[in-house]
């Protein structure tokens, strides 16, 4: 992660990847629809990889059956958050399963500092690791 | 190069009858025939356009352009003639022909589209249009969304996000207006926009007794019943003094007075306790059920209040 020459959050799908156009949006959530999958939006601005909850923008659309609602529910994600994090997941809710099937970031902020590595000494000289996104030296909404 | 594609060669060959098989849009049109008695004109606009679409697809295939043509449409007529029915058939030829992506039907009123307080409408009206994409979305008695008596009335807002999307998201999804012809014609009027943006204009006519008769006939095989010869012509008798008197709704007051045939049926045969019945006595309504409706008690003098004659 740190040393990503990409310079890029990776995280989901596709993260490795340019960013997708909204046509392979639109594709990957047709994919989604067609599984039974209900589509959500989130947002975030800590991009932390332990992050795991990012805050919902609206309602999963468990009702909807066209991507281009979905699609037109990304742009107003974007619209609102043009410097956040957001990512399209789609939860497959079947028994026993119950759990994200895909996620993958569709926003991202102009410039995307990255992380830094933090040692921390501990007992014995023993030596802790941890990350820490530069970012987050902000406070919130203010980070990028 | 430019020459090439303006004169029409004969390698460039497409096959209608392939196209047309492939959507199986006859299977729909004969439905269409078989199960909606009358409604010639309603038949003719849908021919038409399943024609267009079948047309501007082959067009597609040769890489001619294709302008994608607005579909949305506008159902004028009395109740009870087949507005809503039509509108479900609307779906599934659009989607068998390519033009909407799912072909489902979401059908609303103005209850589902417009809020009750300030910046409650366009989040409502939005998530219903969101519901119908990729399909079709029916607004029935459309004239409700506007109030011209209150200037502070939501529903314009409601019209005003519906024309934005209806224009810019046309691929998306097909919006059809329905309800009674004058009010209508009065709604559209008021919203030149709104009429300006509906490709189709399409006026659904009454029944004729006839037609009426067969339609009855229509519902009762659906269900498993049948009338006897005798039912038959004292329902003709009926379905001519029903026409005469207020709140007759076509097809929907026929719907009704056979329901009231089954009821009166079943009580018949239920008095009947004693002997065995047959099948055919299970599936058939005699002439008599008929006869005990108030419409051959009373004549046509007595007003009636409601429809449960």
């Amino acid at each position: 992660m740190i040393t990503n020459p990409t310079g890029r959050l990776t995280q989901g799908q596709f993260s490795f990847l340019p960013d997708l156009t909204d046509e392979q949006i639109s594709a990957q959530i047709k994919w989604a629809l067609a599984h039974d999958w209900a589509v959500s939006i989130e947002y975030t601005d800590d991009p932390h990889p332990r992050n795991t909850y990012w805050e919902m923008f609206g309602l999963p659309m468990f009702d909807l059956k066209d991507p281009a609602a979905i699609l037109m529910e990304v742009n107003e994600a974007r619209k609102t958050f043009p410097n956040h994090y957001i990512r399209v997941m789609a939860f497959n809710s079947t028994r026993g399963v119950e759990s994200p099937a895909m996620s993958f970031i569709v926003n991202r902020p102009a410039n995307e500092p990255g992380f830094g590595l933090v040692r921390a000494e501990g007992p014995g000289r023993e030596i802790r690791y941890s990350f820490h996104s530069y970012a987050t030296d902000k406070p919130e909404s203010e980070r990028y | 190069m430019s020459d090439a594609e303006n004169t029409p060669s004969d390698v460039n060959e497409v096959d209608i009858d392939a196209v047309y098989k492939e959507s199986a849009i006859q299977d729909v049109l004969d439905r269409l025939d078989a199960e909606l008695v009358g409604l010639v004109p309603v038949k003719t606009r849908i021919r038409e356009i399943a024609a267009l679409l079948l047309v501007d697809k082959l067009r597609r295939q040769l890489d001619l352009t294709a302008g994608n043509p607005s579909m949305h449409m506008s159902f004028t007529g009395n109740p009870g003639t087949g507005k809503t029915t039509v509108a479900m058939r609307m779906a599934d030829i659009l989607h068998r022909l390519g033009y909407v992506r799912q072909g489902h039907l979401v059908a609303v009123t103005r209850d589902d589209l417009v809020g009750q307080y300030i910046g409650h409408t366009a989040p409502k009206t939005r998530e219903v249009l969101k519901k119908a994409m990729g399909g079709v979305l029916f607004i029935d008695e459309a004239y409700y969304l506007y109030k011209p008596e209150n200037e502070r009335d939501y529903g314009a807002e409601s019209i005003e996000i519906l024309l934005q999307v209806m224009e810019n998201q046309r691929d998306d999804l097909v919006v059809i207006l329905a309800g009674y012809k004058d009010r209508m014609d009065k709604f559209f009027e008021s919203n030149p926009g709104m009429s300006s943006r509906i490709a189709h204009h399409i006026d659904f006519p009454n029944y004729n007794p006839d037609e009426l008769v067969q339609i009855a006939k229509l519902m009762l095989a659906e269900s498993n019943y049948r009338m006897s010869a005798e039912a038959e012509e004292v329902f003709s008798e009926y379905v001519k003094k029903r026409m005469e008197m207020p709140n007759f709704a076509n097809a929907r007051s026929i719907r009704n007075a056979l329901d009231r045939a089954r009821l009166r049926q079943a009580n018949r045969l239920f008095n009947s306790r004693g002997r065995m019945l047959t099948k055919v006595d299970l599936m058939t309504i005699e002439a008599e059920d008929l006869l005990k409706s108030r419409i051959f008690a009373q004549g046509t003098d007595e007003s009636t209040q409601d429809d449960d004659e």
